[in-house]
């Protein structure tokens, strides 16, 4: 009756065609298979507002909207040349929004669906980190040349100062990367253990069938709601703060400082 | 005290973190909130550094998430 708890279970990937036998690294995977629908939402949605009437329709405005909100993030915090970081920008931002909410989608009761959210895998977010940073480093040291490195020490400070300052900020630097990318990651990754520890409670709940089981079950039910309504708000302010994030690290290497 | 046990003590230990950045990210919405009522014109242009501090404080809470996982699942 009461089944141990596996909250790790939805985060293996698991072969839909081919095997991992033999090293075999060419493998469609489930997060393969979600990265598809992830993507080809993104397409049919940016598609259907991109039509530039002249009088926008709902869809348009909506798509308008999302463009014109991360355009002013990126031309606000980098400056009138930012506009050159938006495709990447604007890439990173609707993926990683996309990619939240349709896995906190309750994709489950459909009977033989098996969810599977991409960005709960540190190798998605990481690698658009490793991104980040590459678009970071290069861009800085192509304008600025080894000129870049004063990044990490202050302008206006003591001598003594600055000895013990740009040290802090080269590490600072170093986890960016890491913290970048682990962001998105972890928020993704507790909220669906959150969710399938509570989904279980409901179960378990429930086959105890007692007056007072049934309570807890109802309890756990309202619980899931509410956290299901949290995971959608975290999904679209961590899509927000990586594009942030991405922008503010893309200012220090255009402007420096 | 067995290996088993003393991991699900070490992982509870390790999530009191999280309590942690929960206190922190109050503090950012809280004397966020509090200011932008004393002036509303300039809460706007904030935003930004708002959701940066947020970030921030975020993090640590979850990287305390995160050992909690690491001692609690790998083997």
């Amino acid at each position: 009756m009461a089944g141990k708890i596996d909250p790790m279970h939805q985060f293996t990937i698991e072969p839909i065609v081919g095997s991992f036998q033999g090293g075999n690294p060419f493998v469609f995977t489930n997060s393969a298979l979600w990265l598809v629908i992830v993507v080809g939402t993104i397409y049919v949605f940016m598609l259907g507002g991109m039509k530039r009437a002249l009088i926008p329709g709902r869809w348009q405005v909506a798509v308008e909207g999302i463009t014109g909100f991360v355009d002013n993030m990126v031309v606000g915090s980098i400056g009138p040349e930012g506009r050159k970081y938006l495709p990447w920008v604007f890439s990173a931002f609707i993926f990683i929004l996309f990619a939240n909410l349709i896995g906190s989608m309750p994709f489950g009761v459909i009977p033989g669906a098996h969810p599977f959210t991409v960005t709960s895998q540190f190798t998605i977010t990481g690698v658009m980190s490793l991104i980040s940073f590459a678009i970071v480093l290069g861009v800085g040291f192509w304008k600025h040349g080894l000129h870049f490195l004063s990044l990490f020490v202050p302008k206006d400070a003591p001598f003594i100062f600055k000895l013990f300052i740009a040290p802090i900020e080269f590490i600072s630097f170093l986890v960016r990367p890491f913290s970048l990318g682990l962001r998105p990651f972890i928020a993704m990754f507790a909220g669906h253990v959150l969710l399938d520890v509570f989904g279980n409670f409901i179960v378990q709940a429930l086959n105890a069938n007692s007056p007072a089981g049934y309570g807890i079950s109802l309890l756990c039910f309202l619980f899931v709601i509410f956290v299901s309504a949290l995971e959608l708000l975290v999904g679209a302010i961590q899509a927000y703060v990586f594009a942030l994030l991405t922008s503010l690290y893309i200012n220090d290497a255009v402007n420096l400082h | 005290m067995d290996l088993a046990s003393a991991k699900l003590i070490g992982a509870g230990l390790a999530a009191i973190g999280v309590g942690a950045a929960a206190a922190g990210v109050g503090n950012v919405f809280g004397s966020f909130l509090e200011s932008a009522l004393r002036n509303p014109a300039a809460a706007d242009s904030q935003q930004g550094r708002l959701y940066i501090g947020f970030a921030a404080a975020e993090l640590l809470g979850l990287m305390a998430f995160a050992i909690a996982m690491l001692i609690m699942f790998a083997s």
